[in-house]
């Protein structure tokens, strides 16, 4: 059993404006230390992945910064390792086939060629918008145990604790785990079965879909490919029951990295033997804390130089925190610098942002206040 | 060969630290863990790196595991290089015979061959047992200037300190006299670093010349250095001023922990020029929790503090359980203090396990001297482990 890793980095960056405006979703900073597809990308490597292309679409440089050579994941090899997978755009040819894509399946129309090069047995496929530590391994053992065509990794979940949108896929499976439907999410109150966004294919199978949906013309993958498949070929799910948090939106985002301040997240993460997460190594110093420093209940990553209080919050490298400042309830990304005596609450501040002495900020946990990248207030 | 260097530079890591005790039965001194998330040879690795030397042997013969494999390809230090970069020299059988080190010059004779692939000018020696940040390029700039055969860092001690370091005496052009070891009446105060530049024709025919007398030690302060002062080499003394501490002591390597607190810190890691570089482990960011209480201390990732943690610093990984108190200690990484014990003034290498209750070290003020607790230590539940006492591993 050998697989290939296909990872979307740009597919959800519409749903979260703020952070993606200067990158890609993979790239979202998270959990202070952390970008998006740390997860999907050390899903894959600690289940064995080692062949990993990476399909991007535009504002990909720091997603190209923080993979680098993809030694921090073990992916620098000869053989295998990370590719990633520029758009694809012929300068003669301005057909409709040739553009950009814009959904999953013209994503994968524009990687034919990876995967037309991969002799892996299957293709295992990911977004950058689940946070989760889940084995791969076992469900490609599942998929293979039922011989499955497609299997589709899925979770139960209460829509009034998850921050779904229209672009969340609600599955109906049976008792035996076949795929019965696939429809849009539409508010509701019941228990729900969402897709993951994270699949493993039988190659050959995939490549005959692609290539059929490229005659035909389609272009959603849900709606077009596997409803028409559901009742021809095996399309399994795989009911995943670990730790999961989804970033659909900038109070999400908020609200999935507030969750690492419990144990339940912590354990679910980055408590799981043989299984880390992955992330490129900054090299910052400890964290130094004062002797006016206080800090309860937050998550902090190295390099931080702490004078203040700190409180219900997550620092990320490098962060500054002044005398007299208090932080809460807030999320300071890399290198963010707060002066002294200032008081923030519910406040994201992108990479470098300067906050000087006396600032007093405050937004609301349904409506963090964002401060954009190298902002001075 | 691809081009020539024309600086190479020989760290000596074999040394047992002797000294260290409970946290060296396992490890060799530059080995030993330091600040939370480095150990003691990223400082001279480091130092190397920020002054453009790219090509660095590094000697390993006591206990050379954990070394090897922290070094590895030596990437973190950005010394993964196609031609130099970091290789690691442990001494090796010969057509003629297999032989250890025998000492500090020996170690550099028997890796002459080493050096020679690159063809360089100068030589640059190191050792594994100091905490301090230093530009070796001024050094090797000094060295060029005075067209020196030799020069020695030095560092000015205080007076009644100077019978522990080897002192060199030299004229107001810093042109070295005279080199006692541990002088008993010391008429200077500037001490040796054990960081000297060699032009490296002049350094191998002392070290055969050496080699060849059977009655040597094959010692660089015992045997080379007199010898180059004896036949009138033109020898330098290159002064550092700036933050340097051997830690070869428990007393030493704790106080240098310490140097990383307060309000202005002796000695600083989080600076962008001169950065310490160190290999990591994949390891979340720390947790503090509502219940904890962090003040003047310095704790880095993986670390889970739900207790107090006063004036010390934290390696990675480290747990402080509710109620557990971390006091004026250094405390390495994976070791977990349970509910309700306490550490105080001591130092806890790697992995150790402080049972519930337990009661480690004691007030520092009263403290007959630092507990110092070895790699995987366990402490039974409740148990009581002396001020000053030293247990090595189980």
């Amino acid at each position: 059993m050998t697989a290939a890793g296909l990872i979307f980095s740009n597919i959800h960056d519409a749903s979260l404006p703020e952070l993606t405006r200067i990158r890609t979703i993979a790239s979202v900073p998270f959990g202070g230390k952390y970008r998006m597809i740390d997860f999907a990308l050390s899903n894959m490597v600690n289940s064995g992945i080692t062949k990993i292309g990476i399909i991007t679409h535009y504002n990909y440089q720091s997603l190209l910064d923080h993979i680098g050579t993809g030694k921090d994941w073990d992916l620098a090899r000869r053989s295998g390792g990370i590719k990633i997978l520029p758009p694809f755009i012929t300068a003669f040819d301005s057909s409709a086939a040739n553009m950009v894509y814009t959904t999953r399946l013209e994503a994968l129309l524009g990687v034919m060629n990876f995967i037309d090069r991969c002799n892996e047995d299957y293709i295992v496929t990911s977004d950058c918008d689940v946070i989760c530590n889940i084995d791969i391994e076992d469900v490609l053992k599942y998929h293979e145990a039922n011989d499955a065509d497609v299997t589709i990794v899925s979770k139960k979940i209460n829509p009034a604790e998850y921050p779904l949108t229209a672009h969340t896929e609600v599955l109906t499976s049976d008792d035996q785990g076949n795929l019965i439907d696939v429809m849009d999410y539409t508010p509701r109150t019941t228990e729900t079965e969402i897709s993951l966004n994270v699949m493993v294919f039988k190659r050959t199978y995939l490549q005959n879909v692609l290539l059929d949906a490229a005659a035909h013309g389609y272009s959603s993958f849900y709606h077009e490919v596997i409803l028409r498949k559901i009742r021809r070929d095996n399309i399994m799910v795989y009911r995943y029951d670990g730790y999961y948090s989804i970033v659909s939106s900038l109070a999400s985002f908020f609200e999935s990295n507030m969750k690492l301040l419990g144990n339940e997240a912590r354990e679910g993460l980055f408590g799981i033997k043989n299984r880390p997460i992955l992330t490129k190594v900054r090299n910052s110093a400890p964290t130094k804390y004062s002797a006016d420093a206080k800090v309860v209940d937050s998550v902090i990553a190295d390099g931080c130089v702490i004078e203040g209080h700190v409180e219900n919050s997550i620092l990320f490298r490098g962060v500054k925190v002044g005398k007299g400042t208090i932080v809460r309830n807030s999320i300071l990304l890399q290198d963010t610098y707060v002066g002294n005596d200032a008081a923030l609450n519910c406040v994201i501040s992108d990479k470098n942002v300067m906050i000087k002495d006396g600032r007093v900020l405050s937004g609301h946990e349904t409506m963090p206040f964002f401060i954009g990248k190298g902002k001075m207030i | 060969m691809l081009k020539k260097k024309e600086c190479v530079a020989m760290l000596l890591a074999g040394g047992q630290g002797s000294r260290l005790y409970a946290l060296t039965t396992k490890t060799a001194k530059p080995a030993v863990s330091f600040g939370g998330k480095y150990k003691i040879i990223d400082f001279p690795l480091s130092n190397c790196v920020n002054s453009g030397l790219d090509t660095v042997g590094v000697l390993t013969q006591y206990q050379p595991l954990v070394l090897n494999e922290y070094i590895g390809n030596g990437l973190p230090w950005d010394l993964d290089r196609t031609f130099g970069g970091v290789k690691i020299l442990p001494p090796y059988q010969g057509k003629t015979g297999a032989d250890w080190y025998r000492g500090t010059a020996n170690a550099i004779y028997q890796n002459i061959e080493f050096i020679d692939r690159y063809d360089p000018e100068y030589v640059l020696i190191l050792s594994g047992d100091h905490i301090y940040k230093m530009d070796y390029s001024a050094m090797l700039d000094y060295h060029k200037a005075q067209n020196a055969d030799c020069t020695i860092a030095v560092i000015e001690v205080p007076a009644e300190e100077a019978s522990r370091f080897g002192i060199l005496t030299t004229d107001r052009e810093n042109k070295i006299e005279k080199f006692t070891e541990k002088p008993k009446e010391p008429d200077s105060n500037k001490a040796s670093m054990g960081i000297y530049i060699f032009n490296k024709e002049k350094l191998f025919s002392y070290l055969r010349a050496d080699e060849a007398d059977e009655s040597s030690s094959n010692d660089f302060g015992k045997n080379i250095i007199p010898a180059m002062l004896a036949a009138g080499e033109r020898m330098y003394a290159y002064s550092f001023k700036g933050y340097w501490k051997d830690v070869g002591t428990i007393q030493s390597l704790w106080e240098a922990n310490m140097d990383l607190l307060g309000r202005r810190p002796a000695l600083t890691l989080n600076d962008e020029s001169w950065r310490i570089f160190a290999r990591h482990n994949a390891v979340p960011p720390q947790y503090v929790g509502g219940s904890a209480k962090i003040e003047n201390s310095v704790i880095t990732e993986g670390c889970e503090i739900l207790g107090t943690v006063k004036n010390s610093v934290l390696g990675a990984g480290v747990k402080v359980a509710y109620g557990a108190i971390v006091k004026d200690s250094v405390i390495m990484d994976g070791t977990v203090v349970r509910e309700g014990a306490s550490v105080k003034y001591s130092i806890i290498d790697s992995d150790c396990d402080i049972g519930a209750g337990a009661h480690v070290g004691g007030d520092k003020k009263k403290a007959a001297g630092i507990a110092v607790l070895g790699r995987g230590y366990r402490v039974d539940p409740g148990a009581v482990v002396e001020p000053g006492a030293m247990l090595p591993e189980d």
